[in-house]
Order: C-alpha cells, then structure tokens, then sequence
C-alpha cells in the first residue's frame, strides 16, 4: 500500500504533473488528485478511448498489446497506461 | 543517207558510198526506214539492196562444184541462202592450191591468201550475186571479223514491226449484236388496238332515287373475291448476318416498402457515474494486482513525462521564427502619416484645443474643445468679449473636413470632457468657472452617423443640466471622469457595486483642491445611507427651454457633488481613477490618496485621509496621468521635461524615468494595441514616439506635426487594419495620423517581454533601496566604529617605566 502510494507521489511531484487517476477495469475511479467531477469524465471517457485503441492495436497484429498511450491536446498532454485490470491517467503540462 | 555507217559495239566502218542506210538497221537506232521489200526478205542476212562494186577487202570468186565439195561448201547444201558463212582453212586452201595448181579456184587469188595474217579465212556463200559472183572471199581480218560480228547481231535481231498504215475511219452499217431487243422489250407499245366500249343508260332513268340495300357478303357464295395471303417462298429472305450494338446497364430494381410511423417524442435520461464507496477503494488499493500495476507501468510514466519537461515536441519553430523576422524586414514607412486635419475658420480661429474624444461608437466621429487661447490677465480684461462667444464643442466627422457636424454650447471653455461609457449619448464636460454640464446628443445621433442628409446650418446643441455654481468647484475643472459602470461610490465613499451596470458617477477634480464625485441620477434613486449633514439633492421642476432634452432636468442648476473630498494645500491638475484610490499630480508632485472619507471620532466630521504618498520627480507640472491599457498596476505620468513610469504597489519611485528632453513634454499617451509604445507630445509640435522595448534612453522615432504646442494626443482603433491618432494643437487644429503597421502591431510576447522589464526594473528599485539601507547601516557602522576608536584613542593610559 504504502508503495503504491510512494509511486504515486513520486509521479504526482513531476514539475507540471496536474493529476494521477487510477481507474479500474470497468472505468470507476479508484484513486485520484483531482476533483470528482472532472476525475469521473476523464475515468469514463480515457477508458473507452483506450478500450479502442487496444483492440485497434490486437486488430492490427493479434500478437501486439498497446503499452503506453499518449493524447496530445493543445493545452496539456494526456497519459495512459492499460493494464488487465487497472488503467493509470496522468495529465501533466509539458514545457511551457 | 549514204554516211551511214555500222555501228554495232560502237565499231565504226566506213562504207562505199553505194551503201544505202539500211545498213542502219543495224545500228540499233530505232528509226524506223521505209523499207521496201527486199528489207522484209532480209532477216539476218546482210545483203545490199543495190550492189555496184565489191569493197576492197572482199574478193568475189567462183566456185567449182569440185572445189566446194572439196571445202563442204556446195551451194544450197552446205551453204544457204540463211547460213551464207564458212570458215576456210588457209592450209587447205595452200594445199589446194598446190595439189591442182591452176585449176585450183583460188589460183587468181594466191598471193592473197598466203598474205592472209590468221588461220582461218571466210566464205561468204552470195546467193544473190551481190558482188557478182556465187562466193566471196573475205580478205582482211578485220573484214571477217566484221563479218562474224554480223552475223551474231543478226542472229539476236528482233524481227521488225508491222506498221499499219492509220487512216480515218468511214462510217459503216450498223451491226446489230441483239442489245436493243432489251431496250424495246421495256418501252410500253400497243400489242393489239384499243378497245372502246359505250356504255349507256336509258335515259328515264337519270336522276331517279337510289335505293341501297344490305347484302351478306359471306351467303352468296362468290358474293366477295378475297386474296389470301400465303407464304411466299420467293421472298423468304434468311439475314445471314446482323450488325447490332450492345451496352450493359447496371440491374434496376424498384422496389418499395411501407414503414411503420412513428412520431417523435421527447425523452430524456439522467445518468451519474458509477463510483465507488470508500471501503471498496480501499481494498482495490490494497490489492498485490494494484501494487503489481504501478510498478510496472510507472518507469513508463516517468520517462514521458521527463521528455515533455524537457522539451516540448509540438513547439513550432518555424511559424515562431517567421513572426519575429516579420516585424525587422519590413521596409515599410514607420512614420505617422496624416490621415486628415481639422480646422474652422469660424468656430476656432484663435483659439487651441484643450481636449480631444473620439466617440465611443460611431466610426469616425471626433470630438474637441475649443477654448481660447489667453492668459488669466487677458480672460479678465475681455470677459465681457468671452460672454458674447460661446464656447463650444465642436464634433468633426471624417466625411466632412470642413464644416464641424455639431455643436455644443458651455457656459465656459471647457477643459476636459468626457463621453459616458454606458450611453454615448451623454457627455459631460468640467468649465472654466467650476461647474459640471451635462449634454444630451440623442436627437442629433443619427446625423453623427451620417444617415441623415445635412442641413446647412451646424445643428448647436445646448446642455442640459448644469451644476449650481455655488456648488460647483472654485477653479478650472481640469479632469474629470466617468466611474466605471460597474460600481458607484456611496456617500461615505464606500465603492459599492452598481446594479445597473450604466455610468451614473463623476470624478472632477479642480486646483482648488477638491475631488468631488457627481451623480446623475434622480434624487431618489440614491442610496441615503446616513444622511446626516450630506447635501441632498433638491428637485426642482424647470421648463424646458430651447429645445433642450429633459434627461437631466433634475439635476440643472441644483447639481450637487455627492462627496467632495478636501486635500489640504494641493492643487489638483489631473486624476486617474482606480478603485479606490486616486492618483492627483500637481505642479510636478505625484500624490497618491486613497479617497475613503474618514469619519473623525471627535467633531464628527468627515474628512478625507491624508495622502498615502508623494513624490516629486517631475520639473514641472504634470499633465498626465494614464494608466496603461495591458497593465492594470502601471502607470504612465507626464509633466516637465521627462515622463515616469509607475507600478501600484510600488512606492519607492518610478519603475522607469525617461531622460529630461529638450523640450517640455505636455502631454502622453500609451499605444492602444502595442504595449510598450508611448506617445509624447512636446511644445514644439514633435510627437515622440517611445518603444521601450527597444530603447529607452530616447524616443524611437521623433517626427514634427505641428508648428506650435501640442495640446492633447489620443489614439484610436478604427479597425484591425487601421489606427487613428488624433493630435491637437495650440492653434486649434486638429490632425489626424494613421500609426503605421510598425507602431499598431505588437511583436510576438511583447507583453510578456514589458512585463518581465517591469518586473525587473522593480527588483532594481528594491535592491537599491536595499542598498542604500546597507550603504546606511554600514555608514552608521563605521561612524561608530570611529567614534570608538577616538575613545579607546583618549582612554588609554600611559605608563612609564623609569629604570634607575
């Protein structure tokens, strides 16, 4: 537990980090720094963004698995992990 | 016809003159002879038609039978008329000629023949006695070679042509061939004569009725005569073959189908997120798979997120690159190019304009203040002169250089005037002699506009509200200006928010010392918070005269400030409003107050709170105080020989203090699109124009508008494309500039840049002051040090030592 939560705040203190989420396998938010309400449309929708862009991957090549997707919005850039059964959000402002 | 000669292979043979040309048969020319009949015997014979004498080389001779069966050249058997040639062998002939000695046939001949050069000797069988014998003997090679050659010519000879004699042919009897019998088969002639027929009727019966009747065809049998149609196998024609085209075209199906209608209604669903309860979340967070997870994935998350705090990858250099070299390699002309000028010959010869306002909406509309050009003596000594000229505003449009478009009368020159934010129909103007007027221009907006076709005459619009002069200020009215809309001031000088969101307050200030605030509503809207010993406002019914709009019927004449704010000793030339302080510059000080009115505990008084702060920097008297438009804390102030730069906040100095310059600066004003331009206007007509950013010891670019003094700058944004700055001067004339591109457009982060350089002139302010605190301190430090020593210096005390 207390590794987990060490990890977190190691990426969480990266100089332009804004928020961590972790979300489950179903898109229900299990921890996060941000508030509720933009926690949960980032949950919902970076799920079935990412849901879609692993199966576009495995359609590609059923051999290949997406690791690591990363969404580049004008204003700050979107990181997601995928996992089996876990999903790990981190929105941070690059460079300014 | 006798030259002719034997050209066969080009050999050329000199006949006796008795030859005849027929010999030229043989030359292969292809004339053709008239040939008589011994020609058409000769095929291949040489014979001569007429023969006289025998040419040299050949010797006619005779032959007896027993010699030609002796030589094999017996005549007509060996010899013929077609094979006259025969070859002789000399030795024979020798031998001959030895064995019968004079008997031989060729005894007469002997000598020749044994002089004969070759072998061989030939006889030529003369059937036809040309030479006048049976035989001849050839004599010379040459000759017999002529001969021989002859002969193969001969052999190859063509026969000869037949030429029909032509004639012109005589009509003859027509030979029928049977191909007219085709011809009179079709003509149409009778095969037997006509037949004639009369037929008659008896005469009683002409003209009787007709009586018709019906008949079966089909009961009578023969009643009808009918040709059937059959087959006729003469005409079956079987096409053997057919040219057609064919093209293909997608399949059509039509096909329809009837659907079920259905009408939309509205509906709607409400949705929230599933979420998690807090126990839940702690066991997942709990949970080895968790742990497991951010492990793996966090190096992910670390390396992108260093990548991005590194650089930033989307960053376009290119379009960047492109902005900066814009602004260095145009060519174009950064000076201010005068876009139109003002001036009346009525309304303000003689007189300079005190302050210029460009009308909030309407494109192109300009408004001044006429004010005349005297020294306190001299508005004395002609008052009664300055009663009989009004003062005006006048309002200049850009279709119409010439003649102002409206006029607003004051009861005084007018120094400063203002035009309210919320309605720009209202305009305020501060006088001469103190009191605030109020005009109503809604009836003449449209003209303004340009809508409205001009009469001759410039329409004058007299105020409509006034304030009382006894309540008014004491001196000349110098700033005054409109409170935002957005807040008003209550009467103890608490800003409070405005919930109408139009202006209704007035800032004057005046040098007799006095701020007051103006309100322009109706008495009875004011708040009435305490109103103890406040003046109220009293209502008054007036008539209306002179056509003037109602608007401010309440206020005219009995106008009353609303708080008048009383500074000891300081004359007030300009003020610039901020929330809830004020900056008040006079003759070159910088007075900076907060104008909450204090309620003193002892007499109940209210007074105003002391000026926070003062600070003299400018030579003379300052006439400017701006405000920029991008920074809301700083602040732009002109007077004397320099201008000042402040920051709110700041209360040190001046962030920025331009060098004195030659000449007076009478008046400044920030750029309205770039942020670190500023304009100057000095006393010798020259607009300076500063660009901060790029030097600041002096004006960027200096240019010359006017011979005399400038009265008032104000810049304007007419569109994106172009910016107006409106100039006055002393003379009364009012000139209109376009900023060109380089001045109206502010480079890539200027912004950013001005605020990094104030930010940065501030830290130099404040380590100054550090400094000369330290330079302080160590002074202090090192006088007491001093001081300590001396002391240390006269108590010490001497010992002697005195050794005996």
């Amino acid at each position: 537990m207390a590794e987990v939560e060490e990890t977190l705040k190691r990426i969480q203190t990266h100089k332009g980090v804004i928020g961590t989420i972790v979300v489950n396998a179903e898109g229900i938010p299990i921890r996060t720094t941000l508030d509720n309400s933009t926690t949960v449309q980032y949950a919902g929708l970076l799920h079935q963004l990412t849901m879609k862009a692993r199966s576009t991957v495995r359609d590609l090549d059923p051999q290949n698995d997406l690791t690591f997707l990363r969404i580049r919005p004008k204003k700050h850039e979107i990181m997601v992990a995928p996992d089996k059964e876990y999903l790990l959000i981190v929105i941070q402002n690059p460079s300014e | 016809m006798g030259a002719g000669g034997l050209n066969t292979k080009g050999r050329h043979t000199q006949l006796g003159s008795g030859y005849l040309s027929c010999t030229s048969a043989f030359s292969g020319s292809p004339q053709p002879q008239p040939c008589g009949k011994a020609l058409m015997q000769a095929t291949g014979e040489m014979r001569a038609i007429i023969m006289q004498s025998h040419p040299n080389d050949i010797l006619p001779l005779t032959l007896t039978s027993a010699t030609q069966e002796l030589f094999g050249c017996r005549c007509d058997e060996d010899v013929t008329g077609d094979n006259p040639y025969k070859i002789l062998r000399k030795e024979d002939i020798v031998q001959d000629m030895r064995m019968r000695a004079a008997v031989s046939d060729f005894s007469p001949m002997k000598q020749l023949v044994l002089d004969y050069p070759e072998d061989e000797l030939l006889l030529v069988y003369d059937r036809d006695f040309i030479y006048g014998s049976s035989f001849y003997l050839v004599l010379t090679a040459d000759a017999k070679e002529r001969h021989l050659k002859v002969i193969e010519v001969a052999l190859e000879r063509e026969p000869s042509e037949v030429f029909a004699a032509q004639k012109t042919s005589e009509p003859q009897p027509w030979i029928s061939l049977g191909s007219e019998q085709e011809i009179e088969e079709e003509s149409v002639t009778d095969s037997r004569p006509r037949l004639k027929y009369r037929i008659s009727r008896v005469r009683r019966e002409f003209g009787a009725p007709i009586f018709f009747s019906d008949r079966n065809a089909m009961e009578t049998k023969d009643g009808f005569i009918e040709c059937t149609p059959y087959q006729d196998k003469n005409f079956s024609l079987k096409q053997m073959e057919r040219h057609t085209g064919v093209q293909t075209i997608p399949n059509l199906k039509s096909s329809s189908t009837q659907t079920q209608w259905t009408y939309p209604r509205s509906m709607c669903t409400q949705y929230e997120p599933r979420e998690f309860s807090e126990e839940k979340k702690e066991n997942c967070l709990q949970s080895e798979k968790l742990k497991n997870f951010v492990n793996s994935v966090a190096s992910r998350f670390e390396i992108a997120i260093q990548q991005n705090e590194i650089m930033d990858v989307f960053f376009d250099d290119w379009k960047a690159l492109s902005e900066e070299d814009s602004g260095y390699g145009r060519k174009a002309d950064p000076h201010l190019k005068e876009y139109q000028s003002f001036t009346d010959l009525h309304f303000s010869k003689e007189k300079t304009i005190s302050n210029i306002n460009w009308h909030p909406t309407i494109n192109g509309v300009i408004a001044v203040a006429v004010t005349e050009r005297l020294s306190f003596e001299d508005r004395i000594n002609g008052s009664t002169k300055l009663l009989l000229n009004p003062s005006l505003i006048l309002f200049w449009s850009f279709s119409d250089p010439i003649n102002p478009q409206l006029l607003l009368e004051c009861p005084d020159d007018v120094f400063s005037f203002e035009f309210c934010p919320s309605d720009p129909n209202i305009i305020v103007g501060g006088c001469m002699n103190g009191q605030v007027v109020l005009w109503d221009i809604s009836t003449h907006v449209e003209q303004l506009q340009g809508t409205h076709k001009r009469e001759n005459e410039t329409p004058v619009v007299r105020y409509c509200a006034v304030s009382g002069i006894e309540n008014g200020h004491k001196a000349p009215i110098t700033d005054i200006q409109w409170l935002p809309g957005t807040f008003e001031v209550s009467r103890m000088g608490v800003p409070m928010e405005n919930k109408n969101g139009i202006c209704v307050q007035i800032v004057t200030c005046a040098p007799d010392c006095c701020v007051m605030f103006w309100d322009i509503r109706a008495p009875r809207v004011l708040q009435t918070m305490a109103d103890q010993r406040k003046q109220k406002v009293e209502e008054k019914p007036l008539e209306n005269p002179h056509g003037v709009p109602n608007t401010f019927k309440h206020l005219d004449l009995t106008w009353k400030p609303l708080i008048r704010v009383q500074h000891i000793s300081y004359c007030k030339t300009r003020l610039q409003l901020v929330l809830s302080t004020t900056f008040c510059p006079q003759d070159g000080e910088l007075v900076y107050t907060d104008w909450k009115l204090e309620k003193d505990n002892d007499s109940g008084r209210l007074f105003s709170a002391k000026p926070s702060h003062r600070f003299i920097i400018h030579d003379g008297q300052v006439n400017t105080v701006r405000r920029s438009p991008f920074f809301k804390d700083i602040i732009l102030t002109v007077g004397g020989w320099t201008f000042a730069i402040w920051k709110e906040g700041v209360t040190n100095g001046p962030i920025i203090q331009s060098s004195c310059s030659q000449k007076k600066c009478t008046v400044g004003y920030w750029s309205q699109s770039r942020p670190a331009v500023l304009f100057i206007g000095k006393e010798d007509g020259n607009i300076d124009v500063w660009d901060l950013l790029e030097k600041t010891h002096e004006p960027s670019q200096t240019q010359n508008i006017t011979a005399t003094q400038i009265t008032c700058i104000k810049p304007w944004i007419v569109s994106s494309k172009q910016h107006l700055l409106a100039v006055s001067d002393h003379l009364g004339t009012l000139h209109i500039l376009e900023i060109p591109w380089t001045l109206r457009s502010p480079s890539s982060n200027e912004k950013l840049s001005m605020s990094k350089y104030f930010e940065k002139e501030v830290d130099r302010l404040v380590y100054f002051e550090k400094r000369r605190e330290m330079r302080a301190k160590e002074k202090k430090d090192y006088e007491a040090e001093e001081l300590r020593k001396k002391t240390y210096l006269i108590k010490r005390p001497v010992i002697f030592i005195i050794e005996k």
